[in-house]
């Protein structure tokens, strides 16, 4: 959006230079495309968003987020992704280590399955874990008898959301280090370093920006997942509804105010994300001037409204 | 002998099934400059990363200080690498960057801190510890790469084509001071290099290598004076190449009188490699043997010298170099008929083709 909106200075410099391809109503066409196109389809939800939340004023709007069951919403969806982030960023460092800096049969092949998450409709993956640990399921029985639930329970969110995030900090930290190659590695191993000491010294402070930004997209995802989180959470109010999904409990049942207001919070959510992926691209290019660090994403996080 | 290479042989996957490096064996001498030297691909690179334990031989040994360390990692190997790229630690200052052998080593804060004051101002960089090397040029990253390599006093230092990533101006200058440096320090160093120019100016000894075989090993006019082979003859000096045959137990090539090559029966063909140095151009007014008439076909001037294109008797191009000061003493012009008064030629009975 920045770019378009940094184009509209220069228009001046068509009256003096007859050079520029496009007339002066072509770029002012392109532009208010461009434009429209990004007000209507980025904007005006984000706004539509707030201006409903807080449509019966800011007392209702609190109140809402007070509710005790709006509260274990947010409560459940801060648990989940307290565990899955970490999961995610430990398997998702080791993931892009072995990639990047070995050679070994089957290489490829954990490559793609890295991406499987993301080839799989959300629901598929809910379904999944239902039919690995439902009522009917394989493990189901075995489950049952030890008392343990998994579907229709936390651990289950905590699967079904763990797979479904599973590519976003392997895939952003193992193309830093491959764009960065392992010269460094090399020179601490000859320099007397042990593989943790280059791990903690070396590798992980140059990709650091890599799993930053893998870590935001990923704790965005966790909290933002509809699809495989509704399949396996039972949506029991209070005890197995994240906030995605109270928010479409609220919205089904006309609490539009409730609705929005937790929403806005994913919001907000999806902002701060976007601000602080901006920080860490600028503090990769400012010091090393590394274009190359932080490749653009091939997959954006996903919408975190309803 | 500091360093020992023996027999070692190394293959990369099934690239063609080609060895990259296949049974060399060489020795680098304590307190000298070694220089692999060798066209791209001739598996020098991947030699001195066997040395540093970068990669694991597939046959052979490798001895540095009298200990057998094949099988030893590069961790404890007490070698010093520098990378062409440098691969200088980007998230570290310079200071950082010097000191993180010494780290690892769990050595006291004030001894790091006087060793690297001590090694930056060894490699005349002596304030810039505060910078990142992003903030430095190629050749100061060079220096502080350099610095690095040596803060764990290894015993032998590794440079991986060291300048050749530089400009060509940087690149003369960095070369002088390290050959000044190493006579400082002292430092048993092996040096990986394409530019023959690099590997006479730098070091005492040459290993010239070849599709991942040793050409020749010895002192650098050793080499340039008594190849070995024709490749050594062809890559040392830029020779030109004449076809010659065994006339009455003297060789004839292109009309020009040359050595016959030692066990050449008569009739036999042998190429002659002759530097364009050691031609020189003389006006048909004397005689002498071994001197046929060429026609120049071109001057060029480069700075002091002046390289001419002739045209032998028989249609073989060859180049000469001479100073600019003879050429104009003589007063040769293009389009002029010359003797060819021929200094020396490398000869091989071998058929060989560049």
């Amino acid at each position: 959006m920045s770019g378009s909106i940094a184009a509209l200075p220069h228009r001046h410099r068509t009256h003096g230079q007859a050079i520029a391809s496009e007339s002066r109503g072509a770029r002012l066409f392109l532009i208010a495309m461009a434009l429209g196109f990004l007000g209507l389809l980025l904007v005006a939800p984000i706004v539509t968003v707030f201006i409903a939340a807080f449509a019966k004023g800011a007392g209702a709007y609190f109140a809402a987020l007070g509710d005790p069951e709006s509260l274990a919403a947010i409560r459940l969806t801060l648990l989940t992704a307290a565990i899955v982030v970490p999961l995610n960023l430990t398997f998702g460092i080791a993931a892009a280590w072995l990639i990047s800096h070995y050679d070994f049969r089957g290489k490829s092949l954990l490559t793609t399955l890295i991406d499987l998450p993301f080839s799989v409709s959300p629901v598929i993956s809910g379904l999944i874990f239902v039919l690995l640990f439902g009522a009917q399921g394989w493990l189901g029985p075995f489950l049952m008898d030890h008392d343990m639930r998994v579907i229709f329970a936390v651990p289950g969110i905590v699967l079904a959301t763990t797979f479904v995030t599973f590519p976003l900090v392997a895939r952003e930290v193992l193309a830093v280090m491959q764009a960065q190659g392992h010269d460094e590695e090399e020179a601490a191993l000859t320099l007397g370093a042990s593989g943790w000491q280059i791990l903690f010294r070396v590798t992980l402070p140059k990709v650091r920006w890599g799993v930053l930004y893998g870590v935001i997209l990923c704790n965005a995802r966790a909290m933002g997942e509809f699809g495989a989180v509704s399949v396996v959470s039972g949506h029991v109010r209070g005890e197995t509804n994240t906030m995605p999904l109270h928010i479409e409990i609220l919205y089904n049942e006309y609490s539009f105010v409730g609705a929005f207001a937790v929403a806005s919070l994913l919001a907000l959510l999806s902002l701060v994300t976007l601000v602080v992926k901006k920080a860490a691209e600028w503090a990769v290019s400012e010091p090393s001037k590394g274009a190359s660090e932080l490749p653009p994403l091939p997959i954006k996080a996903q919408g975190v409204l309803p | 002998m500091s360093v020992a290479v023996n027999a070692v042989s190394k293959s990369f996957g099934s690239r063609d099934g080609a060895a990259a490096v296949s049974g060399v064996s060489f020795s680098a001498a304590v307190g000298e400059i070694t220089t692999l030297l060798g066209p791209s691909g001739s598996g020098k690179s991947t030699l001195l990363r066997m040395i540093a334990g970068l990669e694991r031989p597939d046959a052979g040994s490798i001895v540095l200080e009298g200990r057998d360390v094949t099988h030893v990692s590069p961790r404890d190997r007490s070698v010093g690498f520098v990378f062409q790229s440098y691969a200088l630690f980007r998230h570290m200052t310079v200071f950082d960057n010097v000191a993180f052998g010494m780290r690892i080593r769990k050595r006291t804060k004030p001894e790091i801190k006087q060793k690297v004051e001590e090694l930056l101002s060894l490699v005349q960089l002596p304030s810039f510890g505060a910078r990142f090397p992003s903030q430095l040029s190629g050749g100061q990253r060079q220096r502080v790469a350099l610095a690095r390599a040596l803060a764990t006093e290894p015993k032998v230092l590794l440079l991986d084509e060291p300048f050749g990533a530089l400009d060509a101006k940087v690149r003369v200058e960095l070369r002088e001071w390290l050959a000044g440096f190493q006579q400082q320090t002292r430092v048993t160093t092996l040096l990986v290099t394409h530019d023959q120019q690099e590997a006479f100016e730098l070091s005492q000894h040459v290993v010239l290598l070849n599709e991942g075989k040793v050409e020749q090993a010895g002192a650098p006019h050793e080499l340039y004076d008594h190849p070995a082979t024709p490749f050594v003859a062809s890559f040392l000096g830029g020779a030109n190449v004449l076809k010659g045959t065994v006339r009455s137990g003297r060789g004839e090539a292109s009309g020009l009188q040359v050595d016959a090559p030692a066990g050449a029966a008569e009739g036999d063909a042998f190429n002659a490699f002759v530097r364009p140095e050691d031609i020189r151009l003389v006006k048909p007014a004397e005689e002498r043997d071994g001197v046929a008439l060429a026609r120049v076909d071109r001057l060029t001037r480069v700075g002091p010298s002046v390289k001419i294109s002739l045209s032998m008797p028989d249609g073989e191009q060859v180049t000469v170099q001479m100073s600019r000061l003879e050429i104009d003493s003589i007063g040769i012009e293009t389009g002029d008929r010359v003797l060819v008064d021929l200094r020396d030629a490398k000869v091989f009975v071998e058929d060989y083709a560049i």
